[in-house]
């Protein structure tokens, strides 16, 4: 009878083994590694320090005109345009001017990061269809398991800090940059590829001469995913050390500052709406041969 | 006839998870039931053989199904067979490696594709360029050699729109344009015209034709349309179920249909503006009566009213040197209009 009331658990001292051993092996994992590994992302680290002292160091009115301009060359549109301007204003006048330039740096360095690794990884994945069975579920993994879960292995590896921030922003913002390269290279019409073909164009001509300017429309939509799930962690990201507009929001949540919070909340709202409205813009103007024909 | 500019030998392809176990038995003559439901393979191509001379139109004709498309693919092996030959000017393009095939493609066979095929995202300048353009020419040079074309297929004006913005008619015509714009000797057109409306689809047919009469391109078109392929070809295979049925001259095609169903195929087409003087006079080299002179190339519906009032009710027939081949009566032209299956006791058409 007791089989069906208790389930039969592993025992309690083996499974306090098995826990230790992992532990312990990835505690050897990290020691031998985490330094190579360190060095091996110093170059990252420079180039955001870099990034994040320039935002901060150059004064705001040059900001603000050179987030017009980029917003204006994105967009061709003055609307975006002013609700740029008056955005950052009301960022700067409400105090949150440098916090926002950090998460502006971190914000675009991530993504740089997920673009040069998720296009080709996405392109890679479209060639075969047993890349694709093998990566799914590890994207699947990336996206739904709990950043606080991936966190723990990225703090034992590399510490506290930008980088490790960084890191995990990166693994939850890289998979619909992937995903969606990958598809947008496979929806790519079979016959347009055909005619390459028949054509005599070789692998590189039909990557770049086909797949990758018909595919363009998916792989933008995964640029702009990828932004906005990057300024989605940024709170998570500051609680290991990644300044910006996380970090008062962590700070208003233990002492209940609700105003606190909801100014750098909206800021990063804002600077998400930016982002999204201009790269969807530019995304649509790359696509000027689809004027006219609805698209989905 | 001079050696074919391509010859397609014992050519099969066989579709499903193990072709190559299979294609002994096909060989031996394994029925399509047979493979089905024992070995679970299916017929794409059943021993193929044609001779495609140079410099003509050779239409590949058959309904759906009937394995054309598959078959103009394996010319510039877009699908790879199961085995045969497919050799192009003395080499056999099946054992073409990668290297050798890619210039095959850019330099001796392109191709005009049903769907048209087009890039959505480049103009129809681009477009035109396309196959100078993947054979390495500067995009500048590439246009301005494609201009030419653009132009002869009725289409300058539109160098800088984008595919989106043409009719179907004018999307083939920019296919068309690429497809010449690589000066390859050989034209594969894969149903080109089969998307188009009837009226427009004349009209492709009469700029392709135009552009023959001058580049003499050895040309291949599939089509499933009859009256297409006796209008633009200069000979006819006609395929089923993966095998020829009947090939040769249209004109003999028509008179002398190889079995029932190329009969039926031929039933519904207009005999009188098909059939020419040549095929059905009686060869002669006297004028000798006194009705008119007319082409052998005329079709029987012209020459009928010329024939029925001359007061002989007969007429000689010349070629293009105004010489006397042959001469024909009222009754042979009124015979040969008879469909063969009216049984009225016209032995001429019978048929076997």
């Amino acid at each position: 009878m007791d089989f069906f009331t208790k389930f039969p658990v592993m025992g309690r001292q083996d499974l306090r083994d098995l826990k230790k051993s992992i532990d312990a092996g990835f505690r050897d994992f990290s020691r031998e590694f985490g330094e190579s590994l360190e060095t091996f992302f110093e170059p990252l680290l420079w180039f955001l320090v870099w990034l994040e002292k320039l935002l901060v160091a150059t004064p705001w009115p040059i900001i603000i005109i050179v987030m017009a301009t980029l917003a204006w060359i994105g967009s061709r549109s003055t609307k975006i345009v002013i609700g740029t301007v008056l955005s950052f204003l009301a960022i700067g006048y409400f105090g949150m001017w440098k916090d926002t330039m950090s998460t502006l740096a971190i914000i675009s360095v991530s993504t740089i990061v997920c673009i040069t690794a998720g296009i080709p990884l996405g392109i890679f994945m479209s060639r075969s269809d047993r890349a694709q069975a093998v990566i799914t579920p590890i994207l699947d993994i990336m996206q739904t398991i709990p950043a606080f879960v991936y966190l723990i292995p990225v703090v034992m590896l590399l510490g506290i800090g930008k980088v490790p921030g960084l890191l995990a922003v990166c693994i939850y913002a890289i998979p619909p940059i992937v995903r969606l390269t990958n598809l947008g290279i496979r929806l790519v019409e079979k016959e347009a590829l055909e005619a390459a073909d028949a054509f005599g164009a070789n692998y590189r001509q039909k990557l770049f001469g086909v797949q990758i300017p018909l595919a363009l429309p998916n792989i933008f939509a995964g640029v702009n995913q990828t932004i906005m799930m990057a300024l989605s962690m940024v709170v998570i990201a500051s609680m290991i050390g990644v300044a910006g507009l996380g970090v008062p929001v962590l700070r208003s949540i233990s002492n209940q500052y609700l105003a606190l919070g909801l100014m750098n909340g909206l800021a990063i709202v804002a600077l998400a709406i930016i982002f999204d409205r201009v790269s969807q813009q530019y995304g649509d103007r790359l696509q000027k041969h689809r004027q006219g024909i609805k698209h989905d | 006839m001079t050696e074919p500019k391509i010859k397609i030998e014992n050519l099969y392809k066989i579709f499903g998870p193990n072709p190559k176990s299979v294609i002994g038995k096909v060989q031996d003559g394994m029925s399509k039931q047979e493979l089905l439901e024992n070995h679970g393979h299916v017929f794409g191509l059943k021993d193929i053989n044609i001779d495609i001379p140079a410099k003509g139109v050779s239409v590949i004709m058959g309904l759906s199904g009937s394995g054309k498309s598959t078959l103009i693919r394996h010319i510039n092996r877009l699908i790879d067979p199961t085995s045969g030959k497919m050799i192009v000017d003395g080499d056999d393009v099946l054992s073409m490696d990668k290297d050798q095939l890619i210039e095959f493609r850019r330099y001796k066979a392109s191709m005009v594709f049903q769907k048209f095929g087009l890039h959505v995202h480049r103009t129809v300048a681009e477009n035109a360029a396309y196959g100078l353009i993947v054979q390495g020419k500067p995009v500048s040079e590439a246009k301005q050699l494609s201009q030419k074309w653009i132009e002869r297929v009725g289409l300058g004006g539109f160098e800088g729109h984008y595919p989106s913005q043409l009719s179907g008619g004018m999307q083939q015509r920019v296919g068309l344009a690429r497809a010449l714009s690589t000066d390859a000797e050989i034209l594969l057109m894969d149903e080109a015209f089969s998307a188009l409306d009837p009226l427009i689809r004349t009209d492709m047919q009469d700029v392709l034709l135009g552009l023959q009469e001058e580049l003499h391109k050895t040309i291949v078109f599939i089509t499933h349309d009859l009256d297409e392929a006796l209008r633009i070809g200069d000979n006819i295979a006609i395929l089923r179920d993966g095998a020829v049925i009947q090939q040769g001259d249209p004109q003999d095609i028509i008179m002398h249909p190889s079995d029932d169903y190329i009969v039926d195929f031929i039933q519904d087409i207009n005999r009188s503006r098909v059939i020419r003087l040549k095929t059905l006079m009686t060869p002669s080299t006297s004028a000798s009566d006194s009705g008119p002179e007319l082409q052998h190339t005329m079709n029987l519906e012209l020459a009928l009213p010329k024939i029925a009032n001359s007061a002989s009710k007969s007429a000689t027939v010349v070629n293009e040197k105004g010489e006397v081949v042959g001469s024909i009566s009222l009754d042979q032209i009124i015979s040969g209009i008879t469909r063969p299956d009216v049984d009225t006791g016209s032995s001429e058409t019978r048929y076997r």
